[in-house]
C-alpha cells in the first residue's frame, strides 16, 4: 500500500502564560537573530510537555519530534492522556496551525473533523447551513447539491430542514453537522472524539459510517478516549505521551500498553505527583487503596463482595461546595460506575485543610473481570480540582462468599449484575 | 521514495511571495455563501429589514447638515448641504465599515479558524463583497437624493455632473481595495497586539473629518497636498466632481491612490498569509 500521509520530525512549541507581555521584545530579538542568519534563540528553550512541572523558560513543546507514516486505507487510532499532544497533532494535520519545525506530506484531499457543525449560523435554515458548512469543509456547491438528499436523510432532520437551526435541539445540530462531514468523501479523514455526542443510535450510525469510509479505501485518523470504539474501529494505533509518540503498532497492544502505563499506584496505594491528568493545585489525592472488611489492602474481591476504597485527599484550604467522585471502568475504557458525594455550602466544613481521610463503600454488582478506578474532586460549578485516571486496578473474582459461596462462575456476559426474579407461570 | 508526488506539504513557514490564489479560487463558493450569510442573517427578525441601510446615512446626513451646515456654516463647495454630506458619507461609510469589519477577521472568527482550514483570506474578501452590496443599496439612496436636487430643487443649477462619471466604477474598486488592504493589515497585527483595535476604532472616526467628507479639499489652502496623501480623499473628491461638478479631479492624485492601493494589497496579502498559519497560537 502506498503512503498517503507522512510526518517528518514535526514539533510544536507554545508560549506559556500570557501572550502579550514581552511579546514585542521577543519578536525583536527573533528578528535580530534572523537578520544575522542565526537560529531562533527561543527554539532551544522549552521543557517537554508535562503539566505538573513548571519550566522557567516560558516555552513548552506540545509536540516533539513526531514521525509516522500512514498507508492508504489504514484506520489509525491515536490515544494518550489529556495533554499528551493528541489535539495539537490533529491541529497541525488539519492546518489550523503550522508546526514549529518539521513537515507533513499529504497525498489527496484531507478533511478534519475537530468539531461538528463548524460555522453553523443560528439564523440560517438547516438547508442553508448544509451548504455553508459543506463549503467551509471544502466542498463546492455542485458536490453539496448532489449529496443534499443523502445528507438530509442521514441526519434524520427532514422535517426541520427549512427551519432556522437556532430552533434545533443540540442533538439535531450535531446530527446535521456529522451528516455533512460524513459525506465529504476526502481521501484522508481526521476525526476528533465527535462520537462522544449524540444518542446511542446515532453513535452506532457514525461508527458504521466511519467503517464504510475506511472500507472504501480511504484513510481515517481517529482520536478518542473511548477505548472500546477505538478497538472496534482501528487496527493500528499510536500512543502519545508528553508530546512524544512513544508507541506505534497493533491497536490492541497499544491499548494494553497505555492502560498499563496509566495505572500508577504502588502497593502502598500512594499516588505519585504526576499521576493527575488535571490538577489546579488546590486539592490533590495522595493515596487510594482497595481494602477488605479487616482494613487490609487487597487487589481483588470476591464476586458480590462490597468494594471498600480508602483515599486521602490533601487540601490547601478548607473546601466547601465540592463533589468528590469515583468511577469504575473496564480495562478497555468503558465507564461502568460513577458514584459521587456532594458537599453543599450548608454542610459543616466538609473537607478540612491538610489530609482528609475519605472512605467509600460500594455495593458491588460487577461481573467477574478486571477493572480500573478513576477518582476526582470537582467544584460544584464544574471546575475540576484534581482528576486521577485509572489509578487503581482490581479484579472481581468468579468465586463468591456468604450466600453466594461455592458459586462458581465460569462464563461472563456483560459487566454488571442485576438482581432479577424469574417466574415460570404454570 | 524521493520522486513521490505529494499533493500538500505542511511546513512551518512558506515563502514570502506564495500568495496561493489557486487555493482561494477553489473556495469561491464559500465566499458567496459567506456573503449570503452576512446579508441574510443580519436583518432576520428585524421589522424594517434592509431599510436600516437607508436610515443610518439619512440620520447622519441630517445631523451633519444641522451641525456643520446650519450652525457651523462650513463651506460645501457651493453644493446643497444634505447632498454634499450624503455624497461623502456614502463613500466613507463603506470604507469605515469594511475596514472595521475586516480588521476583526481573526478575532471574530477564531472559533471557526480553530477548527477548520480554509484560505482565511476568504473572510475579508467576503466582507468586502457584502459591504459592496450594502454600498449599492446606499448608492440608490444617494441617487434618489441627487435626482431630487438635480430635477426639482431651486439649487439645481449648481449641480453639474461631468463626463468623469465614467470613472466611478474604478473609484469604487479603489475604495474597496483600500479598505480591504488596510483591513487585512490591521487584522494581522491585532492577533498579537490588541492595542491596534482601540487605535483603529477612534482612528477611523477621526480620519473622517479630514477626508473631505465634512470639509472640502478646496478649503485646505496651500496644505491641501498633505490631506491628499490620504488616498481616500482623492477618491471622494473625484466622486464628488463626477456627480456634482464640485471638488477636485486629478489624474495624478488618483494615480497616487491607485498605486497606494496596489502596494497596500500586495503587502497586506503577504502579511495576512504569514499570520494565518500560526495566529491560533497567539490570538
Amino acid at each position: 500500500m502506498s503512503i498517503v500521509l507522512k510526518a517528518e520530525d514535526i514539533s510544536k512549541q507554545y508560549r506559556l502564560g500570557q501572550v502579550g507581555t514581552g511579546t514585542l521584545s521577543h519578536d525583536l530579538k527573533r528578528f535580530w537573530y534572523k537578520t544575522r542568519g542565526k537560529e531562533d534563540p527561543y527554539l532551544k528553550v522549552g521543557a517537554e510537555n508535562d503539566r505538573t512541572t513548571v519550566d522557567s523558560s516560558g516555552y513548552v513543546w506540545a509536540l516533539k519530534d513526531i514521525n509516522f507514516e500512514i498507508a492508504q486505507g489504514d484506520m489509525v487510532g491515536i490515544i494518550g492522556k489529556n495533554g499528551a499532544g493528541k489535539s495539537t497533532l490533529l491541529k497541525l494535520l488539519s492546518r489550523v496551525t503550522a508546526p514549529t519545525t518539521g513537515q507533513i506530506k499529504i497525498k489527496g484531499r484531507i478533511a478534519a473533523l475537530l468539531e461538528v457543525g463548524t460555522g453553523f449560523h443560528p439564523e440560517l435554515t438547516g438547508r442553508e447551513n448544509i451548504y455553508l458548512n459543506g463549503a467551509i469543509l471544502g466542498m463546492n456547491r455542485i458536490e453539496i447539491k448532489a449529496k443534499l438528499d443523502e445528507i438530509v436523510e442521514f441526519s434524520g432532520c427532514q422535517k426541520y430542514i427549512d427551519t432556522p437551526v437556532k430552533r434545533y435541539s443540540s442533538g439535531m445540530i450535531v446530527r446535521l453537522g456529522f451528516a455533512v462531514a460524513a459525506h465529504l468523501e476526502p481521501e484522508i479523514l481526521i476525526v476528533d472524539e465527535v462520537l462522544a455526542v449524540g444518542d446511542a443510535e446515532f453513535q452506532d450510525k457514525c461508527i458504521g459510517k466511519m467503517k464504510d469510509i475506511s472500507g472504501e479505501g480511504r484513510t481515517v485518523l481517529f482520536v478518542s478516549h473511548n477505548m472500546a470504539s477505538m478497538k472496534a474501529l482501528c487496527k493500528k494505533g499510536f500512543l502519545m505521551e508528553k508530546g512524544r509518540m512513544t508507541n506505534k503498532g497493533n491497536m490492541t497492544e497499544i491499548i494494553e500498553t497505555y492502560l498499563a502505563k496509566t495505572t500508577k499506584s504502588s502497593a502502598t496505594g500512594e499516588i505519585p505527583d504526576d499521576a493527575s491528568s488535571m490538577n489546579t493545585g488546590i486539592a490533590k489525592y495522595r493515596s487510594i487503596q482497595l481494602i477488605d472488611a479487616q482494613n487490609s489492602p487487597i487487589d481483588r474481591v470476591n464476586y458480590m463482595a462490597d468494594l471498600r476504597f480508602n483515599m486521602t485527599l490533601d487540601c490547601k484550604s478548607p473546601l466547601k461546595d465540592v463533589i468528590i467522585d469515583l468511577r469504575i471502568n473496564t480495562r478497555d475504557g468503558v465507564e461502568l460506575v460513577h458514584t459521587m458525594n456532594k458537599y453543599g455550602s450548608s454542610d459543616k466544613q466538609p473537607l478540612s485543610q491538610g489530609l482528609n481521610k475519605i472512605s467509600c463503600k460500594i455495593h458491588n454488582q460487577l461481573q467477574p473481570g478486571n477493572y480500573s478506578v478513576t477518582i476526582g474532586v470537582h467544584e460544584s460549578n464544574g471546575v475540576t480540582l484534581d482528576f486521577v485516571e485509572n489509578i487503581l486496578d482490581f479484579s472481581v473474582m468468579n468465586i463468591g462468599e456468604g450466600e453466594n459461596s461455592g458459586f462458581s462462575y465460569d462464563f461472563k456476559l456483560g459487566h454488571v449484575h442485576f438482581n432479577s426474579k424469574w417466574v415460570v407461570e404454570a | 521514495m524521493s520522486e513521490e508526488k505529494w499533493d500538500l506539504i505542511i511546513k512551518p513557514k512558506s515563502s514570502w511571495i506564495d500568495l496561493r490564489f489557486k487555493e482561494l479560487w477553489k473556495y469561491r463558493d464559500l465566499l458567496l455563501l459567506f456573503v449570503k450569510r452576512d446579508f441574510v442573517a443580519v436583518y432576520k427578525q428585524t421589522v424594517l429589514g434592509p431599510l436600516w441601510f437607508f436610515i443610518q446615512p439619512i440620520l447622519t446626513t441630517v445631523m451633519f447638515a444641522i451641525v456643520f451646515g446650519y450652525f457651523g456654516k462650513l463651506d460645501t463647495d457651493g453644493m446643497p448641504g444634505p447632498l454634499f454630506y450624503l455624497t461623502g458619507l456614502t463613500l466613507w461609510n463603506y470604507f469605515s465599515d469594511c475596514l472595521t469589519k475586516t480588521s476583526e477577521t481573526f478575532i471574530k472568527n477564531q472559533n471557526i479558524f480553530g477548527k477548520v482550514f480554509f484560505p482565511r483570506l476568504i473572510v475579508p474578501l467576503s466582507i468586502t463583497v457584502s459591504s459592496l452590496l450594502k454600498f449599492g443599496i446606499q448608492f440608490i439612496l444617494f441617487a434618489l437624493v441627487w435626482c431630487y436636487y438635480y430635477f426639482f430643487s431651486a439649487q439645481s443649477a449648481s449641480i453639474n455632473p461631468t463626463q468623469e462619471i465614467l470613472v466611478v466604477p474604478l473609484l469604487i474598486i479603489m475604495m474597496a481595495g483600500l479598505s480591504l488592504g488596510f483591513g487585512i493589515i490591521f487584522s494581522s497585527i491585532t492577533t498579537k497586539y490588541k492595542d491596534m483595535n482601540f487605535l483603529l476604532a477612534f482612528g477611523v472616526q477621526l480620519l473622517m473629518y479630514v477626508s473631505s467628507v465634512v470639509i472640502p479639499i478646496s478649503q485646505m489652502g496651500e496644505y491641501a497636498w498633505i490631506f491628499k496623501l490620504n488616498p481616500m480623499v482623492n477618491i471622494i473628491e473625484a466622486f464628488k466632481y463626477a456627480f456634482l461638478g464640485a471638488g477636485q479631479f486629478s489624474w495624478f492624485w488618483l494615480g497616487y491612490s491607485f498605486v497606494f492601493m496596489c502596494v497596500l494589497l500586495f503587502f497586506g496579502t503577504i502579511i495576512f498569509n504569514r499570520v494565518e498559519k500560526s495566529f491560533m497560537d497567539t490570538v
